[in-house]
């Protein structure tokens, strides 16, 4: 998607320091240290804690992440969707130069669905049964469309739905969501995300709840759709073969924070973050020794209302223990790691964590 | 056919299914629309301590096949053989011994524990089902199997509520082990964990396999798990096995065209950017009223006339182990990895 492989950074128009991030070519979408957290009865879910990142137009972020680690909480984030009874929410989130923490609910409103949209993991419950697929599109365009009338709606709809490849789309049109097969609804539910034409596109886990042939299908959709609208891309995933496969550029998530972002090259390929290191050899792979042993991480994820202290990841981490106490003591910020662009956050001194990946890990599993 | 996807007939089969079908019928209201063909004719054998994949996409009936293999589901023709008896229609009482042998892990690990019961109960419950008396006592024996699956033994009368996903697959894992059976149904054992967790179920399972000399039915849609743990693997799709050979043939020779696109279509890690994979196009057809002939040639690329008319039977090419059901099946490695065939595919596929 989009993928320029001669530009080694992945991110222009990016510093290396983190929190700021402004530049000439200014990205579509720009996070400035992110901060959502929720009250509960059990204390302050701090789901997420200082994020940032940019997305330019026609790129596509891939934010990778286990259960728990922010990822999702941040795109509701930029959408608006938390309850602001409920969430806190403090940093800044740029679209297309447009500051919306702290926008009134009516303004976002009015962006949302025309400038920025969203793909579901589920299509049947973001669907409504209750009415057709058609109208449903159609609707999304009259809300941003007031004075389009319900005809030339309607032929929006039916043009979206050709576009996303459903075939017969006049016919399709009228009929229920559970007339409609899984990939035909999220092939739908993108149809209903583009008919605004946003610049930027949401899409949280959009393939998760779908067969591999269709993901593949969906998946090259997504690619061709972005080459023709141009818009930027987030997409938030558990699954590494995916994002290795649409993204630019990845941002790593354990614990509500980021601890590696960088190009998709560089973050798959030259991994500098022990949690990265440890997705890469849990996942088994189609190829190389399937007799080896799979290197899982050990423990469990943390709870996000009783963070570790320092580097989150520590009670997990193979080298904690190279840094003294460090890697308990203090939160590390993310930082270059070496090659431009290219960020980690992490105690371990850079020649250090290159040896480690070189001897230690780039063996095994698919980190090969 | 009888003997499709045995390589070697040295030991006897510890599971031997033949013609296993399950028919659903659906009514709307009082009239009957019909029958799904959820599985429609199953052929395979399971060996002591073999480790057996079924893989397939959603609405293919590997899990309907697993829990005919358990007895949760009554199979609708067929017949299923375990260690020589014949189980096909066992009642509870028939079957109770048998309960011993033969076990299930679910996928869910929050749904297939009960929340009001301490964990030493849960695990403790086969044992008392099945008026089973350990040597040492049944606390004994539960700590153990915590012990055994990685927990600590101390947490005995702590609730699920208080274990993490991961954590609550090993109690699962520990109650299908509290038996010591002799063949484990695992249906996606792993497909609710965390990747990072995954990893150490997938460990665990393989250890307990080795060491316990397990024969396992692990049921599947990730690919790439299946080939970290199984020896043999079946392809199913839409009610049928479409190909059944060792995990080298499955994942390296692999000859029917949905095999074949089934892996090409897996994301890859280790490949960046659009990989040259297969595109099938649709969806899987409904069961209701799968294709004539072929039931895969709707979606595949070298579907011709017979195809529609005539059935493929599941039969070897070479005489040995692999099996495919297929009028044209493939030869050479995988498409995407060598180029020739994988681009001629997808060439195919885009007209």
């Amino acid at each position: 998607m989009g993928r320029s492989e001669s530009v080694p950074s992945g991110q222009t128009g990016d510093r290396p320091s983190v929190p700021e991030q402004r530049s000439g070519d200014a990205p579509y979408l720009r996070v400035n240290d992110l901060r959502v957290r929720f009250n509960t009865e059990d204390g302050v879910v701090r789901a997420v804690d200082g994020v940032s990142f940019t997305v330019e137009r026609g790129r596509t972020l891939g934010i990778v992440g286990e259960s728990g680690s922010g990822k999702s909480v941040t795109s509701l984030a930029i959408l608006g969707l938390h309850n602001a009874k409920r969430a806190s929410i403090g940093g800044e989130i740029f679209v297309g130069g447009r500051q919306l923490v702290g926008l009134p609910e009516e303004e976002v409103r009015r962006l949302r669905g025309r400038d920025m949209a969203m793909i579901f993991q589920d299509p049947l419950s973001a669907l409504h049964p209750y009415f057709t697929v058609g109208r449903q599109i159609a609707e999304a365009y009259r809300v941003h469309h007031p004075r389009a009338g319900k005809r030339e709606a309607r032929q929006r709809a039916v043009d979206m739905l050709g576009r996303v490849g459903i075939p017969q789309p006049a016919r399709r049109f009228d009929q229920y969501p559970h007339e409609f097969s899984g990939g035909m609804r999220q092939r739908a539910m993108i149809a209903m995300a583009l008919v605004n034409d946003p610049d930027l596109l949401i899409a949280d886990e959009p393939t998760t709840a779908l067969d591999v042939t269709v993901q593949a299908q969906i998946l090259d959709l997504l690619a061709d759709l972005q080459a023709e609208f141009h818009s930027a891309i987030i997409l938030i995933t558990h699954d590494l073969g995916v994002v290795s496969q649409v993204a630019d550029d990845v941002l790593v998530m354990y614990g509500g924070r980021a601890v590696e972002r960088g190009s998709v090259e560089q973050v798959l390929r030259r991994p500098q973050h022990p949690y990265t290191w440890g997705l890469l050899s849990s996942v088994p792979s189609l190829h190389g020794d399937a007799d080896a042993e799979l290197v899982p991480i050990r423990g469990n994820p943390p709870s996000l209302i009783n963070l570790p202290s320092g580097c989150s990841f520590h009670p997990r981490c193979r080298y904690a223990d190279r840094n003294g106490d460090r890697s308990r003591s203090e939160v590390p910020e993310l930082r270059p790691a070496g090659e431009e662009g290219h960020l980690v956050s992490c105690h371990l001194a850079a020649e250090e964590r290159t040896r480690l990946y070189r001897e230690e890990i780039a063996h095994v599993g698919v980190a090969r | 056919m009888s003997e499709v996807g045995t390589p070697s007939a040295e030991a006897e089969p510890l599971l031997r299914v033949r013609g296993l079908a399950k028919h659903f019928p659906v009514r709307t209201g009082l009239r009957s629309r019909g029958v799904v063909r959820a599985v429609d004719g199953l052929d395979f054998d399971v060996r002591p301590g073999e480790t057996v994949g079924l893989v397939g996409e959603s609405g293919c009936g590997k899990t309907t096949t697993g829990r005919m293999l358990v007895r949760l589901l009554e199979p609708s023709a067929g017949t299923i053989e375990f260690d020589g008896r014949d189980i096909t229609h066992a009642g509870r009482r028939e079957l109770r011994p048998l309960r011993q042998d033969l076990q299930i892990i679910f996928q869910d690990p929050y749904a297939s524990l009960n929340p009001r019961h301490t964990v030493g109960r849960i695990i403790a419950m086969p044992l008392q089902v099945n008026g089973v008396e350990p040597a040492g006592g049944v606390k004994a024996r539960v700590q153990e199997l915590l012990e055994v699956v990685g927990l600590n033994p101390e947490h005995y009368n702590r609730y699920p509520h208080e274990f993490s996903g991961g954590q609550r697959q090993r109690i699962g894992i520990a109650r299908a082990l509290a038996l010591r059976p002799k063949l484990i149904v695992a249906d996606e054992p792993v497909s609710a964990l965390d990747v990072s967790i995954q990893a150490q179920v997938v460990n665990l399972l393989r250890e307990l396999q080795r060491d316990l000399g397990l024969a396992f039915v692990f049921i599947a849609h990730d690919l790439a798990v299946v080939r970290h743990f199984c020896q043999r693997v079946a392809v199913m799709y839409l009610g049928k096995i479409v190909e059944i050979g060792d995990r080298a043939d499955i994942y390296e020779r692999p000859q029917h065209p949905y095999t074949r696109a089934l892996l090409s279509a897996i994301p890859d890690v280790t490949k960046l950017g659009p990989a040259g994979r297969i595109r099938l196009t649709g969806d899987v057809p409904t069961p209701l009223d799968p294709p004539s002939g072929c039931r895969f040639r709707t979606r595949c690329w070298k579907a011709r006339e017979i195809c529609a008319t005539e059935e493929p039977a599941l039969v070897s090419r070479d005489g040995g182990g692999q099996a495919t059901a297929c009028h044209f099946p493939e030869s050479g490695p995988v498409a995407g990895e060598s180029g020739g065939t994988a681009g001629a595919a997808v060439e195919e596929v885009s007209k």
